[in-house]
């Protein structure tokens, strides 16, 4: 990696992470080496398909993986690394330094406390202050994020809120203890567009409010576009580009990246050009061949590719930080020549997908479905 | 206007609709509880939409959760009977034929769903999945299986892989192997109800790529309906917005999202996210309040009122008229094609 800690302008920095899940079937390499750095006040969006890896990414930093998965790497917080902590030393570190908020608020909130309970647990948790206090401090968070009535609204339960209001709970917990890093993935996935405004909005304004630095996982290219000032692009469980936002998107430089663009339809634009997939699956994460994992759906892979695995390095023309590194840097072996080409030109327009996954059974391709809920139908159940 | 897409091949076929849809209503009981379990109440799912569909035409049918619109695809299929309204597919009132008559009709009509894991029966062979119309309606005949792998090539699936069970393939595969079914009988109608949004975005862009050359080979018309304006924009022709069971506007694709007329419309526009960082950071969003109200109480006037950012600006006198009249959906000033339902609909650029 080209880039090196500096522990002044950073307030989380990972490195090499890894993380091996052993199963039955032989061991997932679900995440192969992730750095990076994450300054203060920044929003870094992570972007891949499902299965890519952004969320175990996250779930390792946290500390929040199951026994069995097998980590390694670094990931420091300012001074201090997380990885190999223990349990209870993780606690203090959890929501009082490093927030995360989860994609389904309806399991991330317990069903059987009150609003006001949880929003105190969290500051209690963290701070030796009084139940009073902490119950006047759960008010004024719910107040930040735009939640009318707060002070009656502390006395009722979860079922009581709906999705979108349940969602902003989660992010004033998350905001309790003004911490440095605020995790969020797929915060807004899980919500209808325009209640996902109002909670980007209040995302927004916690972000504003504690000054924290985010970490904002999606496969939503709209909603990074908006929020994001840098972006990583996951695949196969490791990055295969970094820039800002606009390096990304008006300049990609790995023919992933470009594919992923293409494929998106505009809402903005009138003459629609025919869309271009990206033909082919996800490859499994338990046997994946040598080479860059992308060479099977790759329309310039070339010997080169199956060979050896690219490394993320820095592309022609990309900027520089503050400590005089470089932003956008690219996972390919031919990303000088991904410059000069549009969606279009690389990617086939075919409608057929006619080969078989080679992992069967763990589905790529597929995300969660949003919950939808039509009101009609809960009468029925 | 100019014409839509720049799809050869794509043509509507605007004569005679191939699908009428008046005044369609779904209500669902409430009941109390206890052992007499009386009707106390009703939630109203789809109350009064109206459109007309037309061959080879697609008509985006969007709203948010609970908006109704995935009932008024149940209800035009008969999957769940209406309660009041007419269906007229080809001139024939569905609701009014019998069983069996409803049957023959669903070789014309099919439905493709939303989830392609739970649709499709794991523990039979694909081939089994695709056959399994063609037997129902006794077409399985001597050349049934050819039939069967011409469907597979046709949704893009090597028809080698007949023999696998649903398992083995993705999950945009599968969503073909959905669209193989739905296709067997030679509809002229499909109904998609959200038939991309459980896939991922590259997975996306290859279904919504064959639904666009299966329309144009075949000369299908979709009932697309979906909550991804994005993608409605993309492959629709004709776009009806829903609110709490009413249709609020219906307009020519880039008219609509050009000129929306309905504040629940520009409402819903202004909410979504352009990939685009630029003219992302630059739009104004127009933010509005609160959560849909329930559909077992709607509210009176204009379902939208209770939330509208317009309604907020008006004067008393135009307020009460919201609250007691509930807006027809007619024209507003830019011609026939493009009805909404609001007393005060104006044009607002919110892209």
């Amino acid at each position: 990696m080209t880039q090196s800690a500096t522990t002044t302008d950073t307030v989380l920095s990972v490195r090499d992470l890894t993380v091996d899940f052993p199963t039955g079937d032989g061991v997932v390499h679900a995440v192969r080496g992730v750095s990076y750095d994450l300054r203060p006040g920044e929003v870094l969006g992570i972007v891949g398909e499902s299965g890519s890896g952004k969320s175990v990414t996250s779930m390792a930093v946290m500390g929040l993986l199951p026994k069995t998965a097998r980590t390694s790497g670094s990931v420091r917080f300012r001074d201090e690394e997380l990885l190999g902590l223990t349990d209870k030393e993780m606690t203090r570190v959890r929501g009082s330094k490093i927030a995360m908020i989860f994609q389904d608020p309806m399991t991330s909130l317990n069903p059987v406390y009150k609003i006001g309970f949880q929003l105190a647990e969290a500051v209690l948790a963290h701070n030796d202050v009084s139940k009073q206090a902490a119950n006047k401090r759960a008010i004024e968070l719910l107040e930040m994020v735009n939640i009318p009535q707060p002070d009656r609204r502390v006395e009722q339960y979860p079922h009581e809120f709906s999705g979108g209001m349940r969602q902003r709970v989660v992010i004033a917990i998350a905001m309790a203890n003004n911490p440095d890093v605020i995790i969020a993935d797929e915060p807004t996935t899980a919500l209808d567009v325009t209640v996902q405004a109002q909670v980007l909005e209040s995302l927004r304004a916690a972000q504003r409010e504690t000054g924290a630095a985010m970490v904002l996982i999606t496969h939503d290219l709209g909603v990074v576009a908006g929020q994001a000032d840098r972006v990583l692009v996951m695949y196969a469980g490791k990055p295969v580009e970094i820039g800002t936002v606009e390096d990304i998107y008006y300049n990609p430089r790995m023919p992933y990246t470009l594919g992923l663009l293409g494929s998106l339809p505009r809402l903005d634009k009138r003459d629609q050009q025919r869309l271009t997939p990206i033909h082919g699956s996800p490859p499994s994460l338990v046997n994946l061949p040598p080479g860059c994992p992308f060479t099977p759906r790759c329309p310039l892979a070339a010997a080169v590719c199956q060979a050896r695995e690219p490394d993320l390095e820095p592309v022609d023309g990309s900027g520089f930080t503050a400590a005089g590194l470089r932003i956008h840097l690219s996972a390919c072996h031919f990303k000088e020549q991904v410059a000069r080409h549009d969606p279009a030109d690389l990617f086939a327009t075919s409608a057929s997908d006619a080969e078989l996954p080679a992992d069967f059974g763990s589905g790529p391709g597929l995300v969660e479905p949003p919950l939808e809920d039509d009101g009609s139908e809960d009468e029925l159940r | 206007m100019t014409t839509q897409q720049d799809r050869p091949g794509h043509a509507v076929d605007k004569s005679e609709p191939i699908l009428s849809v008046r005044d369609l209503v779904k209500e669902f009981p409430i009941r109390s509880r206890g052992l007499v379990r009386r009707v106390v109440g009703a939630v109203h799912a789809v109350s009064g939409v109206s459109f007309d569909l037309h061959r080879g035409e697609t008509l985006g049918l969007v709203g948010e959760s609970g908006c109704g619109k995935t009932t008024t695809s149940r209800a035009i299929l008969h999957l769940q009977p209406a309660t009041s309204g007419e269906v007229l597919f080809e001139g024939q009132d569905l609701t009014k034929l019998g069983k069996e008559k409803v049957r023959r009709m669903r070789r014309d009509m099919q439905l493709v769903f939303q989830d392609p894991y739970a649709s499709l029966n794991p523990r039979i062979t694909v081939s089994e999945i695709i056959a399994e119309p063609l037997k129902i309606h006794g077409l399985y005949g001597r050349d049934g299986r050819k039939t069967v792998s011409d469907l597979m090539q046709r949704v893009g699936l090597n028809p080698e892989h007949g023999n696998r069970f649903p398992h083995e393939f993705s999950g945009g595969q599968r969503q073909r192997i959905g669209i193989a079914r739905a296709l067997a009988l030679k509809p002229k109608v499909l109904v998609l109800d959200e038939p991309v949004s459980a896939l991922d975005v590259s997975i996306q862009a290859g279904v919504i790529n064959l639904l666009e050359d299966l329309q144009d080979e075949l000369g299908l018309a979709y009932l697309f309906v979906a909550h991804d304006l994005s993608v409605v924009r993309h492959i629709a022709d004709r776009v009806a917005v829903m609110y709490l069971g009413k249709i609020v506007e219906v307009a020519p694709t880039d008219e609509l999202f050009e000129r929306p007329l309905h504040p629940y419309t520009q409402a819903l526009i202004s909410a979504i996210p352009i990939p685009d960082p630029r003219r992302e950071r630059e739009r104004e969003r127009i933010l509005i309040q609160g959560d849909v109200p329930s559909p077992a109480n709607p509210p009176s006037g204009c379902r939208f009122r209770t939330r509208c950012p317009l309604f907020l600006t008006l004067s008393e006198a135009d307020q009460g008229r919201c609250v007691n009249e509930e807006p027809p959906l007619v024209p507003r000033g830019l011609g026939d094609r493009h009805p909404a339902a609001c007393h005060f609909a104006r044009v607002q650029d919110v892209l």
